[in-house]
């Protein structure tokens, strides 16, 4: 009788989630492994449907030849700059959130200032701001130090640091939704931890490496994927450079979809390492037990 | 340089409002403070007393108006927080205010480098040919269609899906809640292709369906985040209700209809504003699977195609060179019935977050 009551409330359960199941076999399962299945084949456009000659990891090969320069290269910049963005967007929008956490005047409005991002920021969108320089990145390239940055002979700063401080009102853009998490979880937190704290003698330096930021641990990983995710999608003319090389050579003579889908594969699997990294990062790990 | 020298006045402002209230509590104080009454006996000794008392008493004052009884209220404090936060609410402003002031400029004032700001007067031609060349009117209701159908549906459909998330055990049930979220994180470069050539065969590319359908089988924009919100929202209602529900003889779809919906308003609510400008502000689908109709139905798509449609409609009459101030014009009316629908409902973006418990625990 028991069994028979949760096989049925399996049935339920599954009914709801049913339509889910399917459009998830429909739209990622299937299309994921046709993906697989193109980028190891030559694919060819007929008429009456889609040949496919096997060829087994040629495709992957002519990533590296001169068609897949202009991947690679965007590939190459796209890796260089992440993590050190997804960083920034964190400490960011962890930093606005905390500043909105304390007693100030206008929280309101701030907080509406710092959403608008998510309600404008489009491709098209983001794109016209860059291009007619309305975004606001002349103001930051103007700086002193930053020019002299770039004009530094250092690699690391020249090529990626300057860069970013010219890129950084845009990665600003990026942080809207990553700041209301913050901000929700800065005041959920249980007031009283604090009160014993300061009564034991802890300043607000204290409080914040050793109340906030641990409670925190969890929704930095969550806002950190977040950023990756986003960053992979949208960049500063609108789409992700790396994306509109893939949708380039979709379409081009030279390489066609099964070279494409070894690219998205490629860039999956450094995303992936991304991940990886993040989550070696950020994981909230517990320790002895306690959460 | 202008606009600092303003913020810095907007600053001064904030802060003298604080520091004004701050002081006169303190001088009500002294006034009412004992030490007065003394200066009556013994004058000499008093007014050294009165001076010491001064000094000591300004010293802490000042002390404590600086740093605060535990530096988190004090000036110096405030002083950061609210330059750090007026400063970076300028960055966030600056394009909008940009964007204001160059579409209303005449090609002249572009030019002129000692307008800055203040237009000479005001242009509004940018916004007549910004209407025109993006066929605004007829656009922007069929963009709305094509926003609002995938968002209603994605709405609803992760709102069933939750549902059965939270309040059901079934076998394999972390199993496939993984995958919800790890679907979240595939980039959609991967499926891209496979699902053009699928849309292809199923004879909807360039239909708008190619949009909805995935929206209705919960693989929308983002649906894995809606998912998960409602999944949060449903299991924070107690399950005493629901077994109440069913020894009264409520089924399980009775219980979603007559309990789950109405006590979940705000997660549909914030839900859906969230869908509808993710799929408003969404391109890159838009533009591959609906192709080339995606330009009659979407301001954005037209926004991306603004010059070659601009040169289209003037290449013939004499031409007036497509400056920035049109694409501004273009591109803020683009931006502006999201940015109207922010402003009328932004307590529901805002404190949705808050309430629906994505960031619980």
């Amino acid at each position: 009788m028991k069994m028979k009551n949760t096989t049925r409330k399996s049935i339920i359960g599954y009914s709801f989630i049913a339509i889910w199941i399917i459009g998830f076999l429909l739209f990622t399962l299937y299309p994921m492994i046709t993906s697989i299945i193109y980028s190891l084949n030559y694919v060819q456009v007929t008429g009456t449907g889609i040949r496919l000659t096997f060829n087994g990891l040629k495709n992957y090969g002519t990533i590296f030849s001169t068609y897949g320069a202009n991947y690679l290269s965007a590939l190459k910049s796209f890796a260089e700059g992440v993590l050190l963005r997804v960083l920034i967007i964190t400490v960011f929008s962890l930093i606005i959130a905390l500043l909105l956490n304390q007693n100030v005047r206008f929280r309101g409005l701030f907080r509406t200032i710092f959403f608008l991002p998510v309600i404008i920021s489009s491709g098209p969108v983001l794109k016209q701001l860059t291009s007619q320089g309305a975004s606001g990145t002349s103001m930051m390239s103007s700086l002193t130090f930053v020019a002299a940055m770039a004009a530094s002979s250092n690699h690391f700063l020249s090529e990626i640091i300057a860069p970013l401080f010219s890129e950084i009102i845009i990665v600003f853009w990026f942080s809207g939704v990553q700041i209301l998490l913050f901000l929700s979880s800065l005041q959920k937190m249980n007031k009283e931890i604090y009160e014993a704290a300061y009564i034991d003698g802890a300043g607000p330096w204290e409080a914040f490496w050793k109340i906030t930021l641990p409670s925190l641990h969890s929704m930095i990983f969550i806002s950190a994927i977040y950023s990756l995710v986003l960053l992979s999608t949208l960049g500063e003319n609108g789409e992700n450079d790396v994306v509109r090389e893939i949708r380039a050579n979709m379409n081009s003579i030279n390489t066609g979809y099964g070279v494409a889908s070894a690219m998205a594969w490629s860039y999956f699997l450094v995303l992936t390492a991304f991940l990886g990294i993040i989550a070696l990062l950020f994981l909230p790990r517990n320790k002895g037990g306690k959460k | 340089m202008t606009t600092f020298i303003i913020i810095l006045i907007i600053l001064a402002i904030i802060i003298l409002d604080q520091t004004i209230s701050h002081l006169k509590k303190k001088h009500t104080m002294i006034k009412n403070g004992t030490w007065i009454k003394k200066c009556d006996k013994g004058l000499k000794n008093h007014l050294k007393y009165f001076i010491n008392k001064v000094r000591h008493l300004t010293w802490v004052k000042v002390k404590k108006f600086l740093l605060g009884r535990k530096f988190t209220d004090g000036f110096f404090f405030k002083l950061m927080i609210y330059t750090l936060l007026v400063s970076i609410s300028y960055v966030y402003i600056y394009p909008l205010l940009y964007m204001i002031s160059t579409s209303l400029k005449s090609p002249q004032d572009i030019i002129n480098p000692m307008v800055s700001w203040v237009p000479t007067s005001l242009y509004v031609d940018n916004y007549v040919k910004a209407f025109k060349v993006l066929k605004f009117f007829p656009t922007l209701g069929k963009s709305l269609l094509i926003t609002l159908i995938p968002a209603i549906i994605e709405t609803i459909v992760s709102s069933i899906i939750g549902y059965g998330f939270a309040k059901f055990n079934f076998k394999y049930k972390t199993f496939w809640f993984i995958l919800v979220i790890l679907t979240f994180l595939v980039p959609s470069a991967v499926y891209m292709i496979p699902k053009y050539v699928m849309f292809y065969k199923m004879k909807i590319l360039n239909n708008p369906l190619a949009i909805i359908l995935p929206a209705f089988f919960g693989q929308g924009l983002n649906s894995a985040i809606f998912i998960l919100i409602f999944y949060q929202f449903f299991r924070m209602i107690p399950t005493s209700i629901d077994e109440a529900a069913e020894i009264d003889g409520a089924g399980p779809y009775k219980r979603f209809f007559s309990i789950g919906i109405p006590l979940a308003s705000p997660a549909f609510i914030t839900s859906f504003l969230f869908s509808l400008v993710w799929y408003w502000n969404e391109t890159s689908n838009l533009s591959l699977f609906v192709g080339e109709k995606a330009s009659i139905l979407s301001l954005q798509i037209r926004l991306a195609n603004f010059e070659a449609e601009y040169n289209t409609i003037y290449a013939t009459t004499e031409s007036i060179a497509l400056n920035e101030g049109i694409y501004l014009a273009a591109t803020l009316l683009i931006i502006l019935p999201m940015l109207l629908v922010y402003f009328s409902l932004q307590r529901f973006f805002v404190e949705g977050i808050e309430r629906t418990g994505i960031t619980g625990e």
